[in-house]
């Protein structure tokens, strides 16, 4: 497989591997997704807009160089930003690989940071030299602003040019609170989405705030994904609830949609709305109870993506997958080609009949609670 | 979470608003903060925003400048990071184009330019970054807008208006255009005339102009937020029937 180098979310000339649920593979235009899709069909997609999540800075005690890439926050919250996760390093850019950046200056907690306008401290040493917590000093308005002004996206060394933030928002993005994009949403243009509902496909949207990719150290990565909040909104659960119950299939655009779904959903197999932190790990044996396909970008053997996948094909039709997209030289990485994947008929789980919602909602978005 | 529109219809709703720290830009966040909205304005100058954030303080100041390329995701991100989503979008910042107004033939290129990328660019720009979250609010029926202020110069050839009327004709008409396309989205694009203000940009444009005859930006916002108001009327009882459909096909 090839990286794909430059930050174009449609690339005219971007492929589609099909994996059927019989385990046929086909090769299709991109542009030929909707196609794919049949009436009752319902499409969920994350809507999160990416941050400008890397900051640059001074560790405040030694005067050294930083970059700050904030990496995890509790929940999507407005005002909830106060406390972030974060990987440092040391001086450099994005020119250097992840992995060849030097580690920075050594972090006690209470080290103070000067991150542009913004303040912070050292909350806690994350059992990493490089994974704090940080504890802003500025109110959740100034943070934003902060963040919007002197942040830039998490940048990758293997893109030819450095990404501006229109280049990490997919077209439908709106909550500002993924760290890295959504990226499979960046095939979902408006003309697809209104191709879709002249099929009788519908289309639902939840915010999930898609982490860090890759630190490049190893047993940073090896922790991945980290927690990640999500809001699944009332219309969404509704439509969910709905498909499962006409046996109607769902199809996630991207792992953390599946990641949110699959979290949410509760033993009754109801999808509730609201707000919640995914904390679990998908991959071999996982029992997905709600998403039946996936649209996926390509992703190497060893990632947190890849493993994603054997929730639904099994390992023997994966080395198959491999083996084809690195014969065909399919595209990996943000901006690369793209796969669409059903779940096998052998790791389908039978989907709880839809039951009204009742009494076991996740909770409701803070600004609800506090309203 | 659909709004109530029989307590108060403004309550709760996001708005955000360009230009909002002097003229009509201003009287929309005082109108609306009034009515417990939750508004977030735009303006470049820190100190004007500081200003009217201390006057009405339930309000979001943003600097930025909607001419500029650089500024437009900043401001979106800060909208919706502060306002958890968008419900309207009001681009009401304006650039007159050369001060004092000038025939066509004698205006410079570069204040044409800037008469475009104030007037029909940046609010082109800024649609674009929200589409994503003006369409969420749709989805979860809660009947988003976008009003473009527009004006009569749009519409009539004023001698000395060139670069305001042509750059607001084709804001006007990008208006429509939006506003078919983004239906199926269910996002309604209206493009609204004022009349003429006693405000700053008016009185750059026409210092002479006798401030009596002119209409108040206090009654020229209380008008928009009864087109709001309708619109949203219309949307919910629109919403009814298509419940009431659904029940039947079923």
């Amino acid at each position: 497989m090839i990286a794909a180098t430059v930050p174009v979310q449609r690339p005219p000339d971007a492929r589609l591997l099909v994996v059927n649920a019989d385990g046929r593979i086909d090769h299709r235009p991109r542009s030929d997704f909707a196609t794919l899709l049949r009436s009752g069909d319902l499409v969920i997609a994350n809507d999160a807009a990416t941050l400008p999540a890397s900051l640059f800075g001074v560790h405040l005690p030694t005067g050294q160089a930083i970059e700050v890439r904030l990496a995890g926050r509790e929940s999507l919250c407005s005002e909830c930003v106060l406390e972030f996760m974060a990987v440092v390093f040391g001086e450099g850019d994005y020119r250097t690989p992840t992995e060849s950046r030097p580690l920075p200056p050594i972090l006690r907690r209470g080290d103070r940071l000067q991150l542009g306008i913004l303040r912070a401290r050292v909350l806690e040493l994350l059992d990493h030299p490089r994974l704090i917590s940080i504890g802003f000093e500025n109110a959740p308005r100034e943070i934003w602003e902060g963040v919007a002004r002197h942040g830039r996206p998490i940048q990758y060394s293997h893109l030819t040019a450095p990404l501006d933030i229109w280049d990490t928002w997919t077209p439908i993005a709106g909550p500002a609170a993924a760290f890295e994009p959504p990226s499979a949403g960046f095939m979902l243009d408006w003309s697809v989405i209104a191709a879709m509902r002249h099929r009788g496909v519908q289309f639902a949207t939840l915010t999930h705030a898609a982490g860090i990719s890759s630190t490049g150290d190893r047993e940073l990565d090896s922790r991945l994904p980290f927690d990640e909040p999500y809001l699944i909104p009332a219309a969404t659960a509704e439509l969910v609830n709905a498909a499962c119950a006409r046996g109607d299939r769902v199809i996630a655009i991207g792992t953390t949609v599946v990641r949110a779904l699959e979290h949410a959903v509760t033993e009754d197999g109801i999808v509730p709305q609201g707000e919640g932190l995914a904390r679990q790990r998908l991959g071999p044996g996982s029992a997905l109870r709600v998403v039946d396909a996936i649209l996926s970008g390509v992703h190497e053997r060893g990632t947190s993506h890849h493993r994603l996948l054997e929730a639904f094909i099994n390992s023997e039709l994966l080395a198959r997958v491999d083996e084809v997209l690195e014969g065909q030289g399919y595209r990996t990485h943000e901006f690369g080609d793209s796969m669409f994947v059903e779940r096998m008929q052998e790791l389908k789980v039978s989907k709880t009949k839809f039951r009204p919602i009742v009494d076991k909602e996740l909770r409701p978005p803070r600004e609800l609670r506090t309203a | 979470m659909e709004r109530n529109l029989q307590t108060n219809e403004f309550k709760g709703l996001r708005i955000a608003i360009t230009g909002g720290t002097s003229g009509l830009g201003l009287a929309l966040v005082q109108e609306l903060a009034k009515r417990g909205a939750n508004v977030c304005f735009v303006a470049r100058t820190q100190s004007g925003i500081e200003r009217v954030a201390r006057e009405f303080p339930r309000t979001h100041g943003i600097v930025g400048d909607v001419s500029s390329k650089q500024d437009i995701y900043p401001i979106a991100l800060q909208i919706n990071g502060v306002l958890g989503g968008l419900d309207i979008l009001i681009n009401n910042a304006s650039s007159l184009g050369p001060v004092p107004l000038a025939l066509l033939a004698e205006t410079e290129c570069e204040d044409l330019e800037v008469a475009l990328a104030t007037n029909v660019i940046g609010p082109f720009r800024l649609t674009k970054a929200l589409l994503g979250s003006l369409a969420a609010s749709a989805r979860e029926g809660r009947s988003p807008l976008i009003l473009n202020i527009s004006t009569d110069a749009a519409l009539n050839p004023y001698p000395k208006w060139g670069a305001y009327g042509a750059s607001k004709a084709a804001l006007h008409h990008m208006s429509r255009i939006w506003d078919e396309e983004l239906s199926g989205e269910g996002i309604r694009v209206l493009s609204i005339d004022p009349g003429d203000m006693d405000t700053p940009l008016h009185m750059l444009a026409v210092p002479e102009a006798d401030r009596s005859t002119l209409k108040q930006p206090q009654a020229a916002a209380q008008e928009i937020l009864e087109k709001i108001s309708s619109h949203l009327r219309s949307a919910d009882a629109d919403a009814r029937v298509a419940s009431t459909m659904q029940g039947v096909v079923q």
